[in-house]
């Protein structure tokens, strides 16, 4: 059984295609990425699928309410972290946990003991009945994302959960949305974090100019793109980009005091390179071959579309 | 999902309304001071009985505190990015707006019954009755479902919809009876009648000089129809400004 399924979704604003024609499942138990650059459509999609916005086509699908058709019945199953939302700074935390407990329908004695579950969880129930106004921005991103699991949510939707934010914080939410993942809820994360997505995520769809144009696990998308395995040199002296690019490297990157050659056979090119540095009187001091990243994926497919 | 419960979401809105925006000091003092100094700046010199004065303080009163916060909580809430999480929440829009609304309200109602408080003493007299009192209730209702009217704009930025309420609150003090009685508006007064405020400072003259323009039934029946139609404009104005917001 789908947690979500997203058919066919379009949004338009005035004549501009910001989500084109998306079409999607996520199962239960599932964490879902959503990935791409800035005006990708990312946040359009997610204000649809919570039903901030209405859909120029298209609907989805919660657990087995349409948006359309009954929101608040879908809204009731979804915990919501909107991107750079914010809880009521005049509002001690504890406040904050208990208007979202009340805006869910949950009984009195019931949300207070959750909120005190969730700040207890957070690290923040010693500072439960200080204003938000007085945290940090660690500590309010942490009380925005337990305001989204106050309901026990089925679906949990996180638009960009860890952005901007100190060590501490990141590493307790990741593990946090991981625990929760764990006990069946869906997630649906946005991210730039490519890393993040790609530790976190069990697939994730790679949205471009309103489309998606990749959808699979991160692994398996990884391998659609071998041409991208690199090798990373480290020379003693100084070489210049152009000097080695030989027969079977595709693009030569400076990265660092690192040069980084782009190729489908590293195992061909790594002798040319030894052979190189002997005849050029220079040293290898270090030498790696890397495999492709999401970040090469991402970048590779949002750079197809642009061409 | 039952009405039952969406009022009882609404009302976690007036809570939340009433802590954040209201219960604060500054906020009730020029809530009590700004229609008083605006009343004296206009009486001042003027021989008028108090028993004229009193109706028209009450209407400006209220009038003035209920509709004066509920239209900048929007674009407040848009600013401070609560909104867009308020409106995932599974509470419908019209209990959003009901929640504002009652919030201001009931801000308006304890300022005003601090007005009647001290009425009371310089009168001498009781001016409540049953009228007055639904009177109020409704014209608060009326008052500040305009208030969310105002508010319906897309914007984030409070002192457009300040300035937007401004002028529209303040001509309407002026052609409602409150400093000049309708009956002596002339061929004016017929501006009055599209005016909310008439009705309730009519009212108002009622229950305190015994004599009024309307009918008790009739400033009745019209505020409550007012409210209705504020009510409805503001949750279609809001429902279409949404996407905007974001």
């Amino acid at each position: 059984m789908y947690a979500i399924k997203v058919e066919d979704l379009t949004k338009q604003f005035n004549g501009f295609t910001a989500v084109d024609h998306i079409s999607f499942m996520v199962n239960y138990g599932e964490l879902f990425g959503l990935l791409g650059p800035n005006g990708a459509g990312k946040t359009t999609t997610i204000r649809m699928l919570t039903g901030i916005l209405k859909p120029t086509t298209g609907t989805a699908f919660i657990g087995e309410y349409d948006i359309q058709k009954k929101p608040l019945e879908a809204k009731q199953l979804m915990g919501i972290v909107p991107e750079m939302a914010n809880a009521y700074i005049d509002l001690s935390a504890i406040r904050n946990l208990l208007l979202i407990g009340e805006l869910y329908g949950i009984q009195k004695k019931k949300r207070i003991e959750k909120a005190e579950n969730l700040l207890r969880l957070f690290g923040l129930y010693e500072k439960r009945y200080q204003k938000v106004r007085t945290f940090s921005r660690g500590m309010k991103q942490r009380i925005i994302v337990a305001m989204g699991l106050m309901n026990d949510p089925q679906l949990l939707f996180l638009d960009e959960p860890t952005s901007g934010l100190d060590v501490e914080s990141v590493r307790l939410i990741r593990e946090l949305i991981t625990e929760f993942n764990d006990k069946g809820i869906a997630v649906i994360l946005t991210t730039h974090n490519i890393e993040e997505a790609n530790q976190l995520c069990d697939r994730v769809a790679i949205m471009n100019h309103g489309k998606i144009v990749a959808i699979d696990r991160p692994e398996k998308l990884k391998r659609t793109i071998q041409s991208t395995t690199s090798i990373e040199v480290a020379f003693d002296k100084k070489v210049e980009p152009g000097e080695i690019i030989f027969k079977g490297v595709s693009e030569v990157k400076k990265v660092g005091d690192k040069l980084r050659l782009y190729t489908e056979k590293p195992e061909e090119i790594i002798p040319v390179l030894v052979k190189y540095a002997g005849s050029s009187g220079n040293k290898i001091i270090s030498l790696n071959t890397l495999a492709p990243n999401l970040e090469d994926v991402f970048l590779k497919l949002t750079k197809k579309r642009e061409e | 999902m039952n009405i039952i419960e969406q009022l009882r979401r609404s009302w976690a809105i007036t809570k939340k309304d009433l802590s954040v925006f209201y219960l604060k000091g500054p906020v009730v003092i020029s809530g009590l001071l700004i229609p008083s100094f605006l009343f004296i700046a206009f009486v001042f010199g003027r021989k008028f009985s108090l028993e004229f004065l009193i109706p028209g303080l009450l209407g400006m009163a209220l009038f003035v505190t209920v509709s004066s916060i509920g239209p900048v909580i929007a674009p407040w809430e848009t600013r401070m990015r609560t909104f867009e999480r308020l409106v995932s929440a599974p509470i419908a829009l019209w209990a959003i707006i009901l929640g504002d609304i009652m919030a201001s309200l009931l801000f308006g109602l304890f300022i005003t019954l601090f007005i009647v408080c001290v009425s009371v003493i310089l009168l001498g007299t009781g001016i409540l009755s049953l009228t007055l009192i639904v009177g109020t209730i409704l014209a608060a209702f009326c008052f500040s479902s305009l208030g969310l009217v105002i508010s319906a704009p897309p914007t984030d930025n409070p002192s457009n919809i300040m300035m937007l309420s401004s002028l529209i609150k303040f001509p309407l003090i002026f052609i409602s009876g409150v400093f000049v009685p309708i009956s002596e508006m002339g061929q004016w007064k017929i501006i009055s009648f599209i005016s909310p405020l008439t009705y309730y400072t009519d009212l108002a003259r009622y229950s305190v000089e015994g004599s009024n323009y309307f009918s008790p039934n009739v400033d009745l029946l019209v505020l409550f129809g007012f409210s209705i139609l504020f009510f409805v404009i503001a949750v279609k104005g809001h429902k279409k400004s949404l996407s905007k917001r974001f």
